[in-house]
């Protein structure tokens, strides 16, 4: 096993982590609010789709990433109304967004088999990106990796320090005290919602332009379960999400550095370890009821109305 | 939205009405659909939903594939009713498939009655076995099911895929990733000539009547009920939330995993790369449609039937992409989801009554 | 010499003709009411008579369906909570508008209308509320607080706005005799400063010791005005209930054999913001009636847990519970109704029954149990022996229904609770634990439930009634204790002991030589959770 090749791994697995950190984060503003919106697979399929068919038709890399959020927006924005203004349940409805995503974007996609876009470009640094070892490990990423990382840092702060991130805590534990004093619990949840959503998208767009600049029905293969799983893992925290979701991506770039590394498993049991790694991860968090307890919104999954 | 006021009682007409309204609305969304694809509305809606059920061998292939959302929708019903999410429906039928075929194919040169019983009793207890798995992390553990059963969905399909590009691999099938084709024994019989329905349907009403006695009648279902609908109250009452959490997971596996049997051992009869066009998601849809309960699971999971093969037919001679199926299949729940707003919701009475002075004294 | 008429200031508000309907009840029909400055106004009236939905119509929660409000003689409309704090009115929830997992001054904060940090918020926290008497720290973390020091946080909360009216929403509730009376010293300092004070409230004795004015509601309209200290209690509760209250028919008894023995209780808590019990010891007789005294907060969700099964025993030095004799710590709620045990709830819809079943379907809830109710045979329901069940409760207990098939939810809150009690009573248990009985119930009903009490003890059940209401546990029980942080304190005869003594004992010192503990429940082990 040589520098090259380890580099070569640690370097796609950032690649791996970031749409799961663009969609995980979308999704725990959204819970913070007490909001569960188990569509995060069919909105990032759609914000895939869009983004790469944008791209491919404009020729403009920012076009289609604008429309992949503005697509994921648009079906938060069902999500929204069908759970927020009309009170439907909130994890039928997520379901719902995520086979009515499914099957929108296989529509939507249909024309696009086959073809493909030049992925997002890399980043070069003046002097960073040439150093020996560090340069291509740390300096040589995309643009969207680096945002993922400041996004990281922004939802942190914004949650434990500043007043928008006050209100959201307290929506999401309790909506009716914050009604009571005054606040509009559903206007608020519409934008952490909407918010989600056009993370999602963003996370899709990232894999069908950046990732494997392509489209293939179901390219997701259940990275948005995996980002709604990662929440928890994370105990609804920002930096808890960064470290789940570089495990996660170094476990999934291992179905292909896996024989360069000498190991002789067959490739399907490879692919398999993201979704036993969710598993095992799920259960260490969820063992002890305390830590669930103290850490996740007290209303999360519970419709409120005003009345 | 300040018209809508709470009903003092859930309305049982809307809960009646509420899946034919959303079905309706699908039905003239997708005409629009069509408009918009450059059809021509009425004879796209013809071709998609009347003609392939119009014939005789149109009804078998309804009923052929109704059977694995029937079995499917009655155990994902069972379940939500409990508050059991099980999501992971088409892991389980997977598993269960394979469990049916690598009987089928152990036994392969044997032409006995017992292999197709074998069969059936093996994908019940390999659905079984993989539901065991987010029953056992739920309740022990405290893990979403949701999570859990979806995740296994995957490995389900991985590990089919290895199975029929390795070990199941058919030797003289010019190395495609298929196992060898059951023999007779093994395969379900047909209930008539020339049409592909088989004995899985059979199966499916049975398990459609099976669950209408257990919901209605038995206490076991009555604490299921009680268990979903307020767990406070179960506990209350003494109900172990366990074991209906293990009586949903493991009636559920059950089906799905007969479901499974019903595919492999019927139109696909052999092991494939890929066993369901996702059934046990559908199934989630047609639970919902059918309100929860069996007699509408039935009627919704031929609407849905209906949709699956109204897309072959619509590919075939329309040129519309098979994804359209999908699409409708998400509208349908959608629709549902809204139209249900009426059950607990309904417009307030505008009423206005003439201003009162203000006071003169004080 | 000119006399220059000076005209009377206006009053400070002035609700005209205010109606609200809901679905399934009106709440307020014509509703008028004036309060002057530096007035002490009590709004009073029994449950379900229409005081918090006006109070909430006042605040901008609601909006009215009719009638008009004027403020210091301007005529207004409140849309939001935030209009009303713009006028300058405060309101104390009666369930508190508070987030547990925020600190003092993170609340306090999110509910001041101009942007303000909490470290900025934080000294004139500490100013205003040692200036009032309520002393609070600004960064402890609200789930840490007692109930009383939570309400502090309400109050100054408000009073940080300079309000000239503040509403406070059944503010005794929660607090020990003691804390009453600090809080009273408090709001007679507002009044004299010129903020006006509606208090509301269904406690006499209160509002006669506080209150300059007394409105009276009663099903959503005014019954009377009177002067509270003018008036007598007779004619206040009078103008309440629209009747005589009737009496409650008490006759001692001598008690019988042991039938519920709890020996050295001590359980965690399942919730991380719960009370731990320590050291639990009770003995409840056939024939006797058993009063706990106590302000939620201080293990009561816990201890009724560990009796009617719902959080079973299950490790060594957890004490023990027996029934009848039979070693019971072990079991579940069902297996415990086996051996006797009956167990009406504080939660109504949701625990002691279920929303969206029937009557009929909610009796089967607990009505499994007997063998002899014959309701489940061979593992099958046997639908018409339900029927008749829950039909016989019904009747029995003048249960205003659509019948045994109406849906739990759509019965009222008093309604609903009778129906729980007789379902309970009608299945014959030996021993039976009542939590907040008669909490949101209206008068008639209440008293109902009560005599249903006393009834049973004369048959020989033994019977533990839990209560926030000392004037019920008084009228109710021939012994009283007090739970108070997890601890229990020794059951002294209610006709030997005082409402002093006991709310004495509610502020955690049993005078029996036990380490006495601070009321403040105490945290979970471990650090304190740290928001973000």
């Amino acid at each position: 096993m040589n520098a090259e090749l380890l580099i070569a791994f640690l370097a796609s697995t950032a690649g791996a982590a970031t749409p799961l950190i663009l969609a995980s984060l979308g999704e725990l503003v959204t819970e913070r609010s007490g909001v569960l919106n188990l569509g995060l697979e069919g909105m990032m399929l759609v914000g895939a789709v869009s983004g790469f068919a944008v791209t491919l038709g404009t020729g403009s890399m920012t076009l289609g990433l604008l429309a992949a959020m503005g697509a994921g927006l648009l079906m938060a924005l069902i999500f929204g109304v069908l759970v927020l203004s009309l009170q439907t349940n909130q994890v039928a409805t997520g379901l719902a967004l995520t086979l009515f995503g499914i099957g929108l974007s296989a529509f939507i996609g249909h024309g696009l088999a086959g073809q493909t876009v030049a992925p997002l470009p890399h980043l070069h640094f003046p002097l960073l990106s040439d150093l020996p070892f560090v340069g291509p490990l740390l300096f040589r990423f995309d643009a969207l990796v680096y945002a993922s990382l400041l996004l990281v840092a922004g939802i942190s702060w914004m949650l434990a320090r500043s007043r928008l991130g006050l209100v959201i805590r307290a929506v999401g534990e309790s909506p009716h005290s914050a009604h009571a004093i005054g606040f509009h619990v559903t206007g608020l949840r519409y934008g952490t919602v909407l918010f989600g959503g056009a993370m999602a998208g963003l996370g899709g767009a990232y894999m069908s332009l950046a990732l494997t600049p392509m489209w293939v029905e179901g390219m997701t293969a259940g990275r948005g379960w995996i980002a709604l799983a990662q929440v928890v893992f994370a105990t609804w925290k920002p930096r808890g999400v960064l470290l789940g979701a570089y495990l996660f991506g170094g476990v999934t770039v291992l179905q292909f550095h896996g024989q360069g590394f000498g190991l002789a498993i067959p490739s399907e049991f490879l692919s398999m370890l993201p979704y036993l790694a969710t598993i095992v991860v799920l259960v260490l968090i969820c063992r002890n009821p305390q830590t669930i307890l103290l850490n996740k919104p007290m209303s999360l999954g519970q419709n409120f109305k005003a009345d | 939205m300040s018209r809508l006021e709470p009903r003092p009682e859930p309305s049982r007409r809307m809960m009646l009405a509420s899946p034919l309204i959303a079905a309706l609305a699908m039905l003239l969304t997708g005409s629009v659909l069509f408009f918009f694809l450059g059809q021509e509305p009425l004879h796209a809606f013809y071709v998609y939903f009347i003609k392939p059920a119009s014939s005789w061998y149109g009804v078998g292939e309804l009923l052929l594939k109704a059977t694995p959302l029937i079995l499917c929708g009655i155990g994902l019903a069972i379940g939500f009713r409990a508050n059991v999410a099980n999501i992971g429906a088409d892991g389980q039928l997977t598993m269960g498939a394979i469990a049916a075929g690598s009987v089928a194919l152990y036994f392969d040169d044997v032409q006995a009655g017992w292999l197709l019983p074998l069969m059936l009793v093996a994908g019940a207890l390999g659905g079984m076995a993989w539901a065991a798995i987010p029953a056992l992390l739920r309740t022990r553990f405290n893990t979403s099911e949701i999570l859990v059963s979806l995740m296994l969905v995957y490995i389900a399909y991985l590990y089919l895929s290895y199975l029929v590009h390795g070990p199941l691999r058919d030797p003289a099938g010019f190395n495609f990733p298929q196992s060898k084709m059951f023999n007779d024994a093994a395969m379900l019989p047909l209930l008539m000539e020339g049409l592909r329905t088989n004995a899985a349907f059979l199966i499916a009403l049975l398990a459609v009547a099976g669950a209408w006695f257990f919901c209605s009648r038995t206490f076991a279902g009555y604490r299921m009920q009680v268990s979903g609908v307020a767990p406070a109250a179960a506990l209350y009452a003494g109900f172990s939330e366990p074991r209906n959490v293990w009586a949903a997971f493991m009636i559920s596996g059950a089906l799905s995993g007969i479901a499974g049997v019903g595919e492999v051992a019927g139109p696909l009869g052999q092991l494939q790369p890929s066993v369901s066009p996702g059934y046990g998601f559908a199934a989630i849809i047609v639970a919902y449609v059918g309100r929860l309960h069996p007699l509408g699971v039935l009627l919704a999971a031929l609407l849905m039937s209906l949709l699956y093969i109204g897309g072959e037919a619509a590919q075939i001679e329309l040129q519309l992409p098979s994804a359209i199926t999908g699409l409708f299949q998400g509208l349908l729940l959608f629709y549902l989801l809204a139209a249900d707003l009426f059950i607990h919701y309904r417009f307030k009475p505008r009423h206005r009554a003439a201003p009162a002075a203000l006071g003169e004294n004080a | 010499m000119n006399h220059t008429v000076v005209a009377a200031p206006p009053p400070r508000l002035q609700l005209l003709g205010i109606c609200k309907a809901y679905p399934s009840v009106v709440a307020n029909a014509g509703v008028d009411l004036t309060v002057q400055p530096g007035e002490i106004h009590a709004v009073l009236g029994e449950n379900g008579a229409g005081k918090s939905t006006l109070m909430k119509i006042i605040y901008g929660v609601t909006r009215p369906d009719d009638g008009q409000i004027a403020w210091e003689g301007r005529q207004v409309e409140i849309h939001s909570p935030h209009d009303a704090r713009k006028l300058g009115i405060g309101m104390v929830f009666q369930h508190f508008a508070l987030f547990e997992t925020l600190t003092v001054a993170e609340n306090i904060a999110l509910a001041l209308d101009h942007k303000v940090t909490p470290a900025q918020l934080a000294p004139r926290i500490r100013a205003v509320s040692e200036q009032y008497g309520l002393p609070l720290d600004p960064q402890r973390l609200v789930h840490s607080m007692s109930v009383g020091e939570r309400q502090r946080v309400e109050i100054v909360r408000c009073l940080l706005q300079s309000p000239r009216l503040l509403i406070m929403d059944e503010p005794t509730s929660v607090l020990t005799p003691d804390a009453v009376q600090k809080l009273f010293e408090s709001l007679r300092r507002l009044a004299a400063e010129g903020v006006s004070i509606l208090y509301i409230s269904h406690k006499l004795d209160e509002i006669q010791a506080l209150c300059d004015q007394a409105t009276v509601l009663r099903a959503g309209r005014v019954a009377g005005r009177a002067d509270p200290r003018q008036a007598g209690a007779r004619a206040l509760a009078e103008m309440m209930i629209g009747r005589e209250l009737p009496a409650c028919r008490h006759l001692p008894r001598a008690p019988g054999e042991v039938r519920l023995a709890v020996e050295h209780l001590s359980l965690p808590s399942d919730d991380p913001f719960g009370t731990t019990l320590k050291d639990i010891s009770l003995e409840l007789r056939s024939g006797e009636i058993v009063g706990i005294a106590g302000i939620s907060g201080n293990g009561q969700q816990e201890l009724l847990k560990a009796l009617s099964g719902e959080r079973p025993l299950d490790g060594p030095g957890q004490g023990g519970i027996r029934l009848s004799g039979s070693d019971a710590g072990a079991l579940n709620a069902a297996q415990r109704r086996k051996l006797g045990l009956g167990f009406v709830p504080e939660e109504r819809l949701g625990r002691g029954a279920a929303p969206g079943l029937s009557l009929a379907d909610n009796a089967l809830l607990t009505g499994y149990l007997p063998a002899g109710a014959g309701m489940v045979r061979r593992g099958l329901i046997q639908r018409g022996a339900v029927r008749e069940f829950a039909r016989a409760v019904i009747e029995r207990f003048g249960v205003k229904c659509g019948g045994a098939q109406a849906a739990a939810g759509s019965l009222s809150g008093g309604n609903l609770q009778k129906f729980i009690v007789g379902r309970e009573i009608a299945l014959g248990p030996q021993v039976m634990i009542f939590a907040q009985p008669t909490w949101g119930v209206d008068i008639g009903a209440a008293m109902q439930i009560r005599q249903a009490i006393i009834d049973m003890r004369d048959q020989g059940v033994a019977v533990l009634v839990l209560s926030e209401e000392l004037d019920e546990l008084f009228m109710l029980s021939d012994r009283i204790a007090v739970l108070a942080d997890g601890r229990l304190s020794r059951a002294v005869p209610a006709a030997s002991t005082s409402i002093d003594q006991i709310g004495a004992w509610m502020s955690g010192d049993f005078g029996d030589g036990g380490a006495a503990a601070a009321v403040s429940p105490s945290n979970s082990e471990g650090a304190a959770h740290v928001p973000a």
